[in-house]
């Protein structure tokens, strides 16, 4: 669809990407085809997709484009960080803050002013912090800058310092485990321990309406691809080869005059934006954020989703969210009790014997079917000539 | 003429001046009051028994090391009037300034391919927001190109770092410091790996490269240090033992007794 649109600048980035050529296809394929089956077959067809498989769909979306934000920070500059739920979390409650004054006088005390949870406190006025979240694009505008400047200052603090490698984990996961503790907090005002939930309506919609969760959808589906596009963009640059390069020798890179801290300044701040994005997407789609976002499991979780998939590849990651999101949701199904076992299984196996991931494994595969498709081909060639 | 912290005054052609400097870790003096004075456009060759302070001294003069003592002057070519202490930088900076280096250990980057590494390496603007609307241009090709042929590496442009040899990645790094067109250049151990014949072509591409700008060279391969033909610095303890030509400190006997006659 973009695609399309954009013509040749969209043709030139993906050149050399087949991975990304084939994973965009099919991704704005799938979206129609389940957005059809959803809308105009009945529901009394086998083929029809019913809403909650949509937003299902919807939510794994996010995760994708969460662990995309992951991969241009770890794949391609070398910060792991284990963190990345925060951003995530916070572009939520941004979306949920909008959302909860949406309620407006529909909920449970009726009061017009203030959300549920704040008159239970007794408390007589909005607090400064939620002025302003009563219009969308203000919250939009929070759901990029709230995570944005947070990341900002974090990278600016720990960049310069040249705090890496593991050191640099621990504390985005401190980051986390600090902010889901303040977040339980009642006093800090987002609803405590129930997070915000509740919601009524966005920008008038209906959110409980089929139309309105299967808008939501494709609003999740076009993020994904654009944010790909965008962080192709980034990776195919001369920039994206700097990041290459501190990734793999990062003081040599200073010695040929780059200022490394900038570099991955930029690219922290770039991929906190866009997975407050996937959080502002998520957040309406399941109904509800709560402090346990910020909980680093989240956040151990999305690594192991890009790891699983492949790093450094974009595609790789989203891939690899959308199957453990899955695997996740068939086994807390099926054996609840087993799949915090099978995910860390699945992270030993693939770090033992898949380092590059499932794509580092297909693509290989993919690729030698191909030159074996061509080959007949050639030889043919060769006979006549 | 400027007065060093000796009271001995600096000539006007100098480049790089090393005043006094110390380094020490846990006590131990890697670097020890050393004095060194390199003029414009000279190509210079360090020679020193291992743990000399050789490596240290570049890491002092890259920013990357910050002494305890003493100053390191340079003479940009655009502002000849004043010099700059370049221990107040860091290695960003430094580079610059015009000063690049070539490591000991070679390291280019692995997984770009050479033409990558080398324009890595060109010269231009180093922001985040420069580099992520930069476009190659004609000129900016054509000295690529020109490089790999210098450095023979034109057949392996598409290649991965990775996959070099040993002696390729240090002429993979070589032509990277010359495309960042630097005044100083700093070249730790180039020809170790290197075959007899690569070792002469790269002290030819050394003194062609000293035409232009100034080369300092540390290397024990005394066959190179010989066709090099130049002046020779010899290192021992972290301070300077001797310095003059290459059969000036050949024949000095504290020379003999520390390095040479082991
Ligand atoms: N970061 C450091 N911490 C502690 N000691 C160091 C450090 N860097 C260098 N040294 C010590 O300082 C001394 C000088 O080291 P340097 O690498 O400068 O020697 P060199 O002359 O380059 O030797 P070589 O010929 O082996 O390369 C050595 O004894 C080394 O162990
Ligand atoms: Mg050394």
């Amino acid at each position: 669809m973009t695609t399309k649109l954009q013509g040749g600048s969209v043709t030139r980035l993906l050149l050399n990407d087949r991975g990304g050529r084939w994973f965009l296809a099919t991704l704005a394929i799938a979206t129609v085809l389940v957005l059809a089956l959803n809308l105009l077959v009945p529901e009394s067809s086998p083929l029809h997709v019913s809403t909650y498989m949509v937003t299902l769909l919807g939510k794994y979306l996010c995760y994708g484009l969460l662990a995309l934000a992951l991969d241009l920070v770890w794949g391609y500059c070398g910060i792991l960080s284990l963190g990345h739920g925060a951003f995530f979390a916070l572009g939520g409650y941004a979306m949920g803050m909008y959302l909860m004054r949406q309620i407006g006088d529909r909920g449970v005390y009726g009061n017009p002013d203030l959300p549920d949870f704040m008159v239970f406190l007794d408390w007589q006025t909005l607090p400064w912090y939620w002025q302003g979240f009563d219009q969308f694009w203000f919250a939009a505008l929070m759901v990029l800058l709230v995570p944005g400047v947070l990341a900002f200052l974090f990278g600016w603090l720990a960049f310069r310092s040249r705090v890496t490698g593991v050191y640099l984990s621990i504390i985005t996961q401190a980051l986390t485990y600090a902010l889901m503790l303040m977040f339980f907090q009642n006093d800090f005002g987002f609803g405590g321990n129930n997070g915000l939930t509740d919601f009524k309506d966005i920008l008038g919609f209906d959110l409980q309406a089929d139309s309105t969760r299967a808008v939501l959808f494709l609003l999740s589906s076009l993020a994904l691809i654009a944010g790909y596009l965008l962080c192709r963009a980034l990776v195919n640059s001369r920039y994206g080869r700097v990041l290459v390069a501190v990734r793999d020798a990062e003081s040599r890179t200073r010695f040929l005059g780059y200022r490394v801290e900038h570099f991955k300044l930029l690219a922290f701040v770039v991929s906190a934006m866009l997975a407050g994005i996937a959080g502002a997407l998520y957040v309406p789609q399941v109904g509800i954020i709560n402090p346990g976002e910020f909980s680093p499991i989240n956040s151990i979780e999305l690594v192991i989703w890009v790891a699983i998939g492949g790093r450094g590849t974009l595609f790789g990651a989203v891939i690899g969210a959308l199957m453990v999101s899955y695997a996740k949701t068939w086994f807390t199904g099926a054996f609840p009790e087993v799949w915090l076992f099978a995910l860390g299984a699945l992270f030993v196996v693939s770090t033992l014997w898949l380092p590059k991931g499932l794509v580092g494994v297909v693509g290989p595969v993919l690729e030698r079917w191909r030159t074996h498709r061509q080959q007949p081909a050639l030889k043919e060639v060769a006979d006549h000539g | 003429m400027v007065e060093s912290t000796h009271g001995k005054s600096i000539p006007d052609d100098t480049l790089l001046y090393l005043d006094s400097v110390t380094v020490s870790f846990d006590g131990f003096k890697a670097l020890n009051d050393l004095s060194l004075l390199i003029r414009k456009g000279e190509l210079r060759a360090m020679i020193g028994p291992n743990g000399a302070g050789k490596s240290t001294m570049m890491d002092v003069i890259t920013g990357k090391t910050r002494p305890d003592e003493g100053k390191v002057l340079y003479r940009q070519a655009d502002n000849s009037s004043a010099d700059t202490d370049l221990t107040r930088f860091d290695e960003a900076a430094v580079a610059n300034m015009g000063i690049g280096r070539k490591f000991q250990k070679p390291s280019v980057i692995e997984s770009l391919t050479v033409w990558e590494n080398l324009e890595l390496a060109l010269a231009g603007r180093r922001s985040p927001f420069a580099t992520l609307f930069h476009r190659i241009d004609q000129t900016d090709e054509q000295k690529i190109s020109d490089t790999l042929d210098l450095i023979h590496l034109a057949e392996r442009r598409d290649d991965l770092g990775a996959n070099l040899s040993h002696g390729q990645k240090q002429w993979l790094e070589i032509g990277m410091l010359l495309l960042q067109e630097p005044e100083l250049l700093l070249v730790d151990e180039p020809a170790a790996g290197m075959t007899d014949e690569e070792t002469f072509r790269t002290a030819d591409l050394l003194r062609e490269i000293a035409r232009e700008r100034s080369v300092v060279v540390v290397e024990h391969d005394m066959e190179f240090i010989r066709a090099l033909d130049c002046r020779v610095t010899v290192l021992h303890e972290g301070h300077v033992l001797a310095e003059g030509s290459l059969d000036h400190v050949q024949n000095n006997q504290q020379v003999i007794d520390v390095y040479l006659g082991r």
